[in-house]
């Protein structure tokens, strides 16, 4: 019968929504995990290493920025939030609610495109550059050739720390936006002239990386700090996690995973000599922390 | 009881069917109601609270240049990307309109045969094909070329247009045959009867006569362009600066939203501001769909 087949289409959706309300209700078995899309593929990866012998788990992983992971978090709509700022330098986010793991350290490098002859930037140079007082490679350089700022969005991780210990308060040049730091290096490379910034995992030899005061940008001279651009990637959680979250945090520590960090060119923060706090200051690492 | 006077009393088995097939398709439409009602209503609440809840002045909105809501004190000026949507949709438009005649014109009155065999059907497959490919081509393509041309990164509201206008063509055009072939076969004839010749016929009767259905096409290939987040995103240099020239990096407002989501917190100044441009957004198609309405009512009149 005809109306049969009709009411069979009408009931299908309402049974596989409510097929799907059940499926989140089933806690404990698993987890998700939001937030930037800078420490995702590392979390992926780590994930995946981590089901391996565990049947039955699921963890599902997702990007959405920092500030997505920030307020999923705090809403506690997921088990754990991943964030490349502290919860205090987001507005909106109260940060004694949450639990702060510093997972690893990433280091921040600007790329230059590879027709200008520079090998060395001085901080301040680097702070003119994006401030605009400098337009021009010619007083760097002596070539003629304009500077093009690539910018990464408005909020996105690596920008507001970049901008935090390069411009120290200066107001940023507004200029072109890029969504991903794969597409601001590819425009880098292509456009003579351009310089933007990347974490180290996203450093390639299509762009230049010049020295900053002479320091080269590497994973040893993060951990002593010689090179200051560096952040923080951060695993906010609940105060009172379930025991799920808390043995795959356990797991996010471990050697097996600290390995997989040092692969990526990130820097496991037990390895740092150094740490810093929310508003930029700096200490030695307590040797009992370690 | 008489099973005949039992059978006409009751109530019959396709009564039932009838009633149950208005209670299905009715329910469908409620559903699509519903959810259009809560989608204008959750960009409206979310959009209004920047005004209300963060006490921005609309007129810092509409007409404020100056775009960063995180900076302290906060900038909402929405002006920048507005401008950029409007000026990239009305010059893919006006480059896409004459060569969508044309080529509606030649599969439709000059080969028709061919034109429905081979021609509709890559068209059809054209207005398929998703964005991000479009996008793809914009930034392995024109954004080179523009760069050796003009200067500068290549990306700016030239290229986006470049690229908006690949996009809304096949929807142009195709939307343009369908307008051609409308108009009745004895306008041609009576044409074509007076002595004139094909040409003449063309542009004098079938395009008169069919100008309120590319008035139509035009305007949804600018709804098109205006609402198009992705492709543009990725050739337009993402820069919420007035536009000054049109090979130096812009915005348009779909690329402001797709890049501030994900960075905000609900509830702040940059994610209400960020519903805010939603909200235009939305009310802009609004406005293309009255617009489309209207030219509609316009020509049924004649």
């Amino acid at each position: 019968m005809k109306f049969k087949k009709f009411l069979v289409t009408l009931i299908f959706p309402f049974l596989a929504i409510s097929l799907c309300a059940c499926g989140i209700k089933i806690k404990g078995k698993q987890m998700t995990v939001v937030g930037s899309t800078a420490l995702q593929p590392l979390i992926e990866s780590a994930a995946e290493e981590y089901l391996k012998d565990r049947q039955g788990l699921f963890i599902n992983v997702q990007g959405g920025g920092s500030g997505t992971g920030l307020s999923e978090i705090q809403q506690g709509a997921v088990s754990m939030g991943m964030s490349d700022l502290y919860a205090q330098e987001k507005k909106g986010i109260k940060a004694d609610t949450l639990l702060d793991h510093r997972l690893l350290v990433t280091g921040i490098a600007p790329v230059v495109n590879k027709k200008v002859k520079v090998n060395n930037l001085t901080f301040k140079q680097l702070q003119q550059i994006f401030s605009g007082q400098i337009t021009n490679w010619h007083s760097i350089t002596g070539q003629d050739l304009p500077i093009v700022i690539v910018n990464r969005s408005n909020g996105s991780g690596t920008r507001f720390n970049f901008e935090k210990i390069v411009l120290k308060g200066n107001k940023p040049k507004p200029a072109q936006e890029q969504d991903s730091s794969g597409m601001a290096l590819s425009i880098v490379s292509s456009t003579p002239g351009a310089i933007s910034y990347v974490s180290f995992s996203y450093l390639k030899d299509t762009v230049l990386h010049p020295k900053v005061d002479g320091v080269a940008p590497t994973q040893d001279n993060v951990k002593t700090n010689r090179w200051k651009i560096w952040s923080y990637e951060h695993i906010y959680t609940q105060k009172n996690m379930d025991q799920t979250t808390k043995d795959f945090l356990k797991f996010l520590y471990s050697p097996k995973v600290s390995k997989l960090i040092s692969a990526m060119k990130y820097i496991p923060t037990n390895e740092m000599e150094v740490q810093r706090d929310f508003n930029g200051k700096i200490t030695p690492t307590n040797v009992e922390d370690k | 009881m008489d099973p005949i006077k039992e059978s006409l009393l009751k109530t019959s088995r396709k009564a039932k069917q009838e009633k149950i097939g208005k209670l299905v398709t009715f329910l469908c439409i409620l559903l699509i109601m519903v959810m259009v009602v809560a989608i204008i209503l959750f960009v409206s609440l979310k959009g209004l609270a920047t005004f209300v809840v963060n006490h921005v002045s609309p007129f810092d909105f509409f007409f404020g240049v100056n775009w960063n809501p995180s900076a302290k004190p906060p900038q909402v000026g929405a002006l920048p990307m507005f401008l950029g949507s409007f000026i990239v949709t009305v010059l893919a438009a006006i480059i896409a309109t004459p060569f969508a005649i044309g080529a509606a014109t030649f599969m439709t009155e000059i080969a028709p045969r061919t034109g429905k065999k081979f021609l509709q059907p890559v068209m059809e497959l054209l207005v398929g094909i998703p964005s991000v490919v479009y996008g793809f081509v914009g930034l392995a393509v024109f954004v080179p070329i523009t760069r050796h041309l003009f200067g500068g990164s290549g990306f700016g509201i030239f290229t986006a247009t470049l690229v908006l206008f690949l996009m809304v063509l096949p929807t142009i055009t195709s939307m343009t045959t369908d307008a051609l072939n409308s108009v009745p076969r004895n306008y041609r004839e009576s044409s074509l009867a007076l002595g004139a010749t094909q040409f003449q016929t063309i542009y004098k009767v079938v395009w008169r006569a069919a100008t309120p259905g590319i008035m139509t096409a035009v305007v949804f290939g600018m709804s098109r362009a205006f609402g198009e987040a992705l492709a543009v995103q990725m050739v337009i240099g993402n820069a919420a600066l007035m536009p000054t020239s049109l090979t130096s990096p812009a915005a348009t407002l779909t690329s402001i939203l797709t890049m501030g989501i994900g960075n905000s917190v609900s509830g702040t100044l940059e994610n209400n501001a960020i519903w805010s441009l939603a909200l235009l957004l939305l009310l802009m198609s609004l406005v293309f769909n009255l617009l489309v309405r209207w030219i509609g009512k316009r020509s049924s009149l004649k």
